[in-house]
């Protein structure tokens, strides 16, 4: 959804760019005076409006179709359960949405359900970080040495299909607490999509702008530093983003361990005691716990990429 | 357009660049380059090539030299033992008398496409080589500006280079290999992605800026116009394996403008290149023929 809006925001200032600057600027001697004399911050200011005008143009009325997506789901869902709409799939003992909703205001009202979120927060959070900064080491020095290559891959290729679900039982067994294994188990999940996209990402160096760099005086450190890195970036982000999605459904699987609270022990909890419009809810807080924070992730990122966008000037 | 390059920066340039030449020489004196006996062989997977056969080429500071011949003929694999990349595998290539064993900032390079670096803008990019050689960021960003205004592009400072087109994104590139004060330019095929009227201007353009530099130019091209339009000397490779055929003095009035090109100064070595580039593909064409 993000990505499809900010291709929508560059398609629009590409039209923009192309129309503000003289094009073929070097065609003809006058024409690239002309692109001389006319420096790029005269033309900033028609673009900083246009985009927006043009985004409620063109992307407006697909947000709005997306929202009304979401509003028919929830009316049809209404219409199942209240009158107990049941032909294979059955709909007879599934809260309506307007139980759900009186549910999640109660929820809402008392303490309870904010330390279930924050105790899950702050879990996703040690587990990313740890994540974040171990998958892009690892990544990068699989990317530039092949003995690193070879001796971590064999590791990750058998390791990464196994479901975090599967881990529980080692990690109860190996580590001290039951904090220390759920982060353990949403670490993992959230370090292999960071290790492989940084890997493809620094794999992918353009050997070009390595001999440009080595020939401007550039060290080896310069060159991961000002060469590999940034040009790695946009698969590295990507593989953050990735990450965050999946760390979110490695904490369900590492809540059911355990522990009082966690947004994932609310929703397996309620399962046991059979009160199914507290399962809902938490399985929307995960959900939209796992966008918002994926969200959070490509927007902080993206000053890292903003290279990437054509006609983008700092 | 040449004019609007005239600005006093030049000038601030220039006096730069001399109390930045090595050990108190004039600027002129450096950048003698020295090819004795180079063989490139490359190993591949049908056995080994032979990229450059029996390379002998001397070149005096400040001297303009084009590498000229058909594609694949190993003019580029000539340049980038000059440059470091590529050692040769018997033979020497000194400059100023040190033997090139790597890369290095006194060797600019400027390549024939997308060698700016995207995530950088064009003046981070100019900027980069003398950060690399240890001045301050203030002072690298001074220094990038000042080069930029020598191409004309100071008004882009802050653009990303995927928004300048092919002739200015190459402007940069020059920009960027002039700013670590080379003693030798080496330039491989650098316009020759562009359309034919900006690589007319361009050609006029560099022109303006060596006169200024005087540093010694090595410049790869299959172009024969470009070749006699540019240099003091043009240096003919023929194909597989790369040897150099022919070493023709050109000795056109500088500054050289436009008009030259239909001089019949111009024409006559133009044509002399023609007719030895030409009996180079006949030789190529029959070997194959032969082979096949």
């Amino acid at each position: 959804m993000d990505s499809q809006s900010n291709a929508a925001i560059r398609t629009a200032e590409a039209l923009v760019d192309t129309s503000a600057k003289p094009s073929g600027t070097e065609a003809t001697p006058d024409a690239c005076v002309s692109a001389e004399l006319s420096p790029p911050e005269e033309k900033s200011q028609v673009q900083s409006r246009t985009p927006v005008m043009i985004w409620f143009r063109t992307s407006g009325p697909r947000y709005l179709v997306r929202i009304m997506a979401l509003v028919a789901a929830v009316l049809l869902w209404e219409l199942a359960s209240d009158n107990g709409f049941s032909f294979y799939v059955n709909f007879e003992n599934i809260p309506a949405p307007s139980v759900v909703g009186a549910a999640l205001g109660a929820e809402l009202a008392g303490q309870e359900f904010y330390l279930h979120i924050l105790h899950s927060l702050e879990r996703v959070a040690i587990a990313y970080v740890m994540a974040v900064v171990l998958g892009v080491v690892i990544g990068v020095a699989m990317g530039r040495s092949r003995w690193a290559e070879d001796i971590i891959l064999p590791y990750i290729e058998l390791l990464r299909p196994i479901p975090a679900v599967a881990w529980i039982p080692l990690a109860i067994l190996m580590l001290p607490t039951e904090q220390s294994s759920i982060v353990f188990i949403t670490f993992l999940g959230a370090l292999f999509p960071v290790i492989l996209n940084t890997v493809h990402g620094v794999e992918q160096t353009n050997g070009l702008l390595v001999r440009a760099a080595r020939s401007l005086g550039a060290s080896r450190t310069a060159i991961l530093w000002h060469v590999v890195l940034p040009g790695a970036m946009p698969s590295i982000v990507a593989g953050l983003a990735i990450g965050m999605g999946v760390a979110w459904f490695s904490l369900l699987a590492g809540e059911i361990i355990s522990g009082q609270y966690g947004i994932g022990y609310y929703t397996w909890n309620s399962y046991t005691l059979i009160q199914y419009p507290q399962i809902i809810i938490g399985m929307l807080t995960i959900g939209g716990l796992g966008t918002l924070c994926t969200l959070l992730v490509r927007k902080g990122c993206s000053p890292l990429l903003k290279w990437q966008a054509r006609g983008g000037r700092s | 357009m040449n004019e609007t390059l005239m600005n006093d920066n030049r000038l601030a340039v220039l006096d730069h660049s001399r109390t930045r030449a090595k050990s108190g020489k004039p600027g002129a004196e450096r950048g003698r380059i020295s090819v004795r006996d180079v063989d490139i062989v490359f190993d591949t997977a049908n056995g080994p090539h032979v990229a450059v056969k029996n390379a002998n080429l001397a070149v005096r500071p400040g001297e303009f030299i084009c590498l000229l011949g058909p594609s694949g003929c190993g003019k580029s694999t000539l340049m980038n033992s000059i440059a470091g990349f590529v050692p040769p595998s018997s033979g020497e290539v000194t400059i100023d008398g040190e033997a090139v064993t790597e890369p290095g900032p006194d060797r600019g390079m400027v390549f024939q496409q997308h060698s700016l670096f995207p995530w950088k803008t064009v003046k981070e990019n100019v900027a980069f080589g003398p950060l690399m050689a240890g001045v301050g960021q203030n002072e690298a960003n001074s220094v990038a500006r000042t080069f930029l205004s020598l191409v004309g592009l100071a008004a882009f400072e802050n653009a990303y280079p995927n928004t300048l087109s092919g002739g200015m994104q190459q402007r940069v590139g020059i920009a960027r290999a002039l700013a670590n004060y080379p003693s030798v330019l080496l330039m491989d095929e650098p316009f020759g992605a562009l359309d034919a009227q900006t690589r007319v201007m361009m050609q006029e353009n560099l022109l303006d800026i060596w006169r200024e530099f005087r540093n010694t130019v090595v410049f790869v091209t299959h172009d024969i116009d470009e070749a006699v339009f540019l240099s003091d000397r043009i240096v003919v490779m023929s194909a597989s394996p790369g040897r150099i055929i022919a070493d023709i003095d050109v000795k056109l009035p500088r500054p050289r403008e436009q008009s030259l090109l239909t001089s019949p100064e111009f024409m006559a070595l133009k044509r002399q290149c023609l007719d030895l580039i030409r009996q180079e593909t006949l030789n190529a064409f029959q070997q194959q023929n032969k082979a096949g």
